[in-house]
């Protein structure tokens, strides 16, 4: 008997939190999933009637500049982060002096809420008085830089807060990257003659392969879930001119009080982030497995 | 190239690039430090400027008249919608509520990664697969039932309401960072203290526990910048007086009433903005470890 | 004497994989049973069911007499060295040791009588105070020893405690190991993959493959008289010769012939009325070989043949030479003329000669 729940005592410590999160993560999948099959409106109703949420999402416009909106930053955004990232991590690689000073400047915005990103951006890139009125002063009377306030191009300003809060980070995977790769193979390219910049496009990036995956995933998700910055940035505004799925989603459950449509919209963005992340993960616990 | 002094200027031409190519190394290095620093710069002189030197003045100049009155007004004047009693309440809600949500979730993230490293079991893995599929969930798809789910427990809008949020979703992230650290343990140390009689709890506690310290530092630190730095859930299942400062921040900025003031906005987000700085600044190198444990395989 | 250990029809399973197979030794008290085979042969995993850090699937362990299968290790009156030490980081050397002790409640006046008592036995006083990390590899195996003398258990288990030191310390601890056995007599198992480990501590031998034993017996016994190929080649170094052979009777016994390359096949007459079946594998001990005129007696044959390779070993050297497709190693003493590419007579001594079946790989005399 003692010896029995002696054995049982490491599943009693892990059992809240896995019903926890059965309950709490997957069970609210679940419910969401099933209330966007439903009419629910204010209050959740439990009858399933089809996909007509879906058609309903689909059919609106918002959505649609939303996730138009997503594919525009969301590429953006990782291919920018990811660039410059890189450059960042090769340029800190070549032995400087002031290395652990510049690393932690560069990766400070990761420590700062996307709330207070976008309340900096949003002040810096002011059409009155922010970038525009500085450059107009160094003698550029004609420069005009409204993105803020233009439903064209307020989603890039987004763009511009996000690259600068998370490419410091993507710096830091990709310097740790470099500095784990072995050392001897690049020794021995070296004694071969090779050229610096041939150690570093055959030799050392092919090898980060999987870091740059990492990465692309990291930013991913973090593009989808998007919301805060969207928010504190421009509202999702001009209009609708900056909406993301997340604040979309949010907007109709919590001020627009349609539960029905909400829950479609959330389902849509769970399913793109695992159309993302679930290959990748499977792929990891399956290296780790075996 | 067999001729003697041929050889040498090359050499001297060779060295002179170096030399060129590392100055321009620095000063590329350099102009992406200024552009990383530009926005709190452009922050904190704000801060410190009169309305009146800001409508006239420009972006990137140092005030001229320093002056703190934004700061007062930012923690203990400002409105955030009808109230005006500045960001104080809401910075110590944030504190109310991280504290112990980052307590209780590293707590549980160690004894679940201590499970699931040294004391596997039929399914151990799986449930592990289920917590980590679970970091990645957009937040947006349990916005709904959670909301549901804190009215029936009558936590609405409560900060142990919100606790309760944070931990539930907080200990996937703690149990992989722990999980991911006791795997590196040697699983004879398991063995070795079996024998010498310890069990479950005294193996962790005497074994575990004191081989932590670096581990716990990084799932704090990470727990607590995710928490304090928290929106979504903030703004959906708080109330009046119970939101976190981020919330608040967010509020005071988009405020409608009165004249914009851009000083009181750039002090305000500093305020929130400080505690999480401070730990970085403080624990930079535990915080980029956390960072990376977060995202790339352990 | 009394069995300290026993293990009866012992079966251990992971999933479907079978990983040991109706596994039965019994030992006695003061008995120094080692364990002995190829990585991935169970030995660690019989080591881990003795101890009860591993479930059985079926049959019995008993430790003294009780029947220890359904038993917790803490419970099993054992004590354990591991391989990686398993020290406990965040602990002193003393509180490594008294760890166990204080885990059971022994009150601390006698917690620190026992370690005086096995640090002055280890001679590690000077240790006491410090942590494993400032310990070098040899302290920490030390330390590991320490941890395990002063439960003073009825069985001792070991896994592989000196497979992670150099050469030159791994023969000193494991004299200290022959030594604490022999003035502590306790009992004692011992899992390696070095045979000449198993061979000098030894008194009972367990060579497992695969989850089988494949013989069970003294270091004398296995290496005068291995029961099968894989014991004869696993035990000794360097490895017994195994030659394909065919057999014909002949007036006196029954003639050995053993092909060569470029040269009339090699013929032995073995005087000992065996029946041999037609092929054979002959197995012979590189010690058994030895240049014409050193060894005497019944069993000595005497041949010529090409030398291929001198190896010289300081004490001894050996020379190759091919046989029956093999390269076969022969021990010729320090001074011997042998030359490559030059013929040299040997003598075989066919008084220690092991005859295997080559299908089914079993000792046949």
């Amino acid at each position: 008997m003692l010896k029995w729940f002696e054995k049982q005592v490491p599943k009693i410590v892990l059992a809240p939190s896995f019903i926890a999160i059965l309950l709490f993560v997957y069970g609210f999948i679940v419910w969401t999933g099933w209330v966007s099959l439903t009419r629910s409106r204010l209050l959740p109703k439990y009858d399933i009637v089809g996909f007509i949420q879906y058609e309903r999402l689909f059919d609106s416009p918002r959505w649609d500049t939303a996730m138009s909106n997503l594919f525009i930053f969301g590429v953006l955004f990782i291919v920018i982060s990811m660039f410059l990232g890189l450059l960042i991590a090769i340029l800190l690689d070549q032995k400087i002096r002031v290395e652990g000073v510049l690393r932690t400047i560069y990766l400070y915005p990761m420590a700062l809420s996307l709330i207070v990103t976008g309340t900096a951006w949003k002040w810096i890139l002011n059409p009155g008085l922010g970038i525009e009125s500085v450059v107009q002063g160094w003698g550029f009377e004609n420069f005009k830089f409204d993105w803020l306030i233009n439903p064209d191009y307020a989603i890039y300003t987004v763009v511009i807060a996000g690259v600068w809060q998370a490419s410091g980070f993507v710096m830091a995977l990709f310097l740790a990257g470099l500095r784990s790769v072995d050392d001897e193979v690049i020794k021995a390219a070296r004694v071969d003659g090779i050229p610096t910049t041939r150690i570093y496009s055959a030799i050392i990036l092919p090898s980060m392969a999987p870091i740059f995956l990492s990465a692309f995933i990291v930013l991913a998700h973090l593009a989808i879930k998007s919301f805060d910055l969207v928010i504190a940035l421009t509202g999702g505004g001009p209009g609708y001119a900056t909406d993301l799925p997340a604040t979309y989603m949010y907007a109709l459950a919590f001020s627009r009080g349609d539960i029905g449509q909400a829950a479609s919209s959330a389902m849509v963005m769970m399913m793109v982030v695992f159309a993302i992340v679930v290959p990748y993960l499977y792929s990891e616990l399956r290296a780790k497995n075996d | 190239m067999t001729d003697f002094s041929t050889n040498q200027t090359t050499r001297k031409q060779g060295r002179a690039g170096q030399i060129a190519l590392r100055w321009g190394l620095y000063l590329i290095l350099c102009l992406f430090a200024l552009y990383y620093l530009m926005p709190l710069f452009v922050m904190l002189t704000t801060s410190l400027k009169s309305l009146e030197e800001i409508r006239t003045g420009s972006l990137l100049s140092l005030p001229r008249n320093i002056t703190f009155d934004a700061w007062s007004t930012a923690w203990s004047k400002a409105c955030t919608g009808i109230q005006c009693e500045g960001l104080r309440p809401y910075f110590w809600n944030s504190l109310l509520l991280s504290v112990p949500a980052v307590m209780i979730s590293t707590l549980l993230g160690a004894l679940n990664g201590y499970v699931i490293a040294q004391w596997k079991f039929k399914g151990s893995n799986l449930i592990f697969s289920l917590m980590l599929f679970g970091c990645f969930i957009p937040f947006q798809v349990v916005l709904l039932p959670m909301a549901r789910v804190l009215g029936i427990l009558n936590m609405a809008g409560t900060i142990p309401g919100l606790i309760f949020v944070h931990v539930v979703y907080g200990i996937g992230f703690t149990t992989l960072f722990f999980r991911n650290y006791y795997v590196t343990i040697p699983q004879e140390l398991v063995k070795a203290a079996k024998v010498d009689g310890a069990g479950f709890v005294r193996i962790f506690w005497s074994i575990f526990l004191p081989l932590s310290l670096p581990i716990i530092v990084v799932t704090v630190i990470w727990q607590f910048t995710q928490i304090w730095n928290d929106f979504l859930f903030g703004v959906s299942f708080s109330q009046a007086g119970t939101q976190p400062v981020t919330v608040a921040l967010n509020n005071i900025v988009n405020s409608t009433t009165g004249v914009k003031e851009y000083n009181v906005d750039m002090a305000a987000a500093i305020i929130a903005a400080m505690p999480t700085l401070l730990v970085y600044v403080v624990a930079g190198k535990y915080f980029i470890r956390g960072l990376t444990a977060g995202s790339v395989k352990g | 004497m009394s069995v300290m250990l026993e293990v009866k029809n012992l079966f251990k399973n992971y999933g479907s994989v079978e990983i040991l197979k109706d596994i039965n030794v019994a030992i006695e008290k003061g008995d120094f049973l080692v364990l002995v085979g190829p990585s991935g042969c169970g030995k660690s995993t019989l080591l881990n069911c003795i101890a009860g850090l591993e479930e059985i699937t079926a049959g019995d362990v008993m430790i003294g007499g009780q029947n220890m299968t359904d038993v917790s290790p803490k419970d099993r009156d054992i004590a354990m060295v591991f391989q990686s030490y398993a020290l406990y980081p965040t602990m002193t050397v003393a509180k490594n040791i008294t760890f166990g002790m204080k885990v059971r409640g022994v009150d601390a006046q006698t917690q620190q009588s026992k370690l005086a008592e096995v640090a002055k036995q280890l001679q590690m006083e000077p240790l006491l105070n410090r942590k494993p990390g400032q310990l070098s590899g040899g302290q920490r195996q030390r330390v590991a020893m320490g941890r395990a003398l002063v439960r003073d258990p009825k069985l001792f288990l070991f896994d592989e405690p000196l497979s992670n030191l150099d050469a030159k310390l791994r023969v000193e601890m494991r004299t200290e190991i022959k030594r604490l056995h022999l003035d502590l007599g306790a009992t004692m198992v011992y899992v390696t993959h070095d045979q000449i480990e198993a061979m000098t501590l030894a008194t009972k031998i367990v060579v497992l493959k695969d989850g089988i034993i494949q013989q069970i017996g003294t270091p004398a016994e296995i290496y005068n008289n291995p029961k099968n190929l894989f014991v004869a080649d696993f035990m000794g170094s360097p490895a017994m010769n195994l030659m394909p052979a065919t057999t014909s009777s002949a007036k006196s016994g029954t003639q050995i012939q053993i092909e060569r390359e470029n040269d009339e096949p090699l013929i032995l007459n073995d005087k000992a009325g065996l029946n041999l079946p037609k092929d054979v594998i002959v197995g012979l001990r590189p010690e058994d070989i030895v240049e014409a005129g050193f060894r005497a007696g019944t069993g000595v044959q005497t041949a010529t043949c090409m030398v291929d390779i001198v190896e010289p070993a300081g004490a001894d050297t050996y020379v190759m030479t091919k046989l029956g497709g093999t390269e076969v190693t022969t021990r010729l003493h320090a001074e011997t003329q042998a030359t490559p590419g030059k013929p040299l007579e040997f003598a075989f001594d066919l008084g220690k000669v092991s005859y295997f079946d080559p299908d089914t790989g079993s000792r046949l005399n």
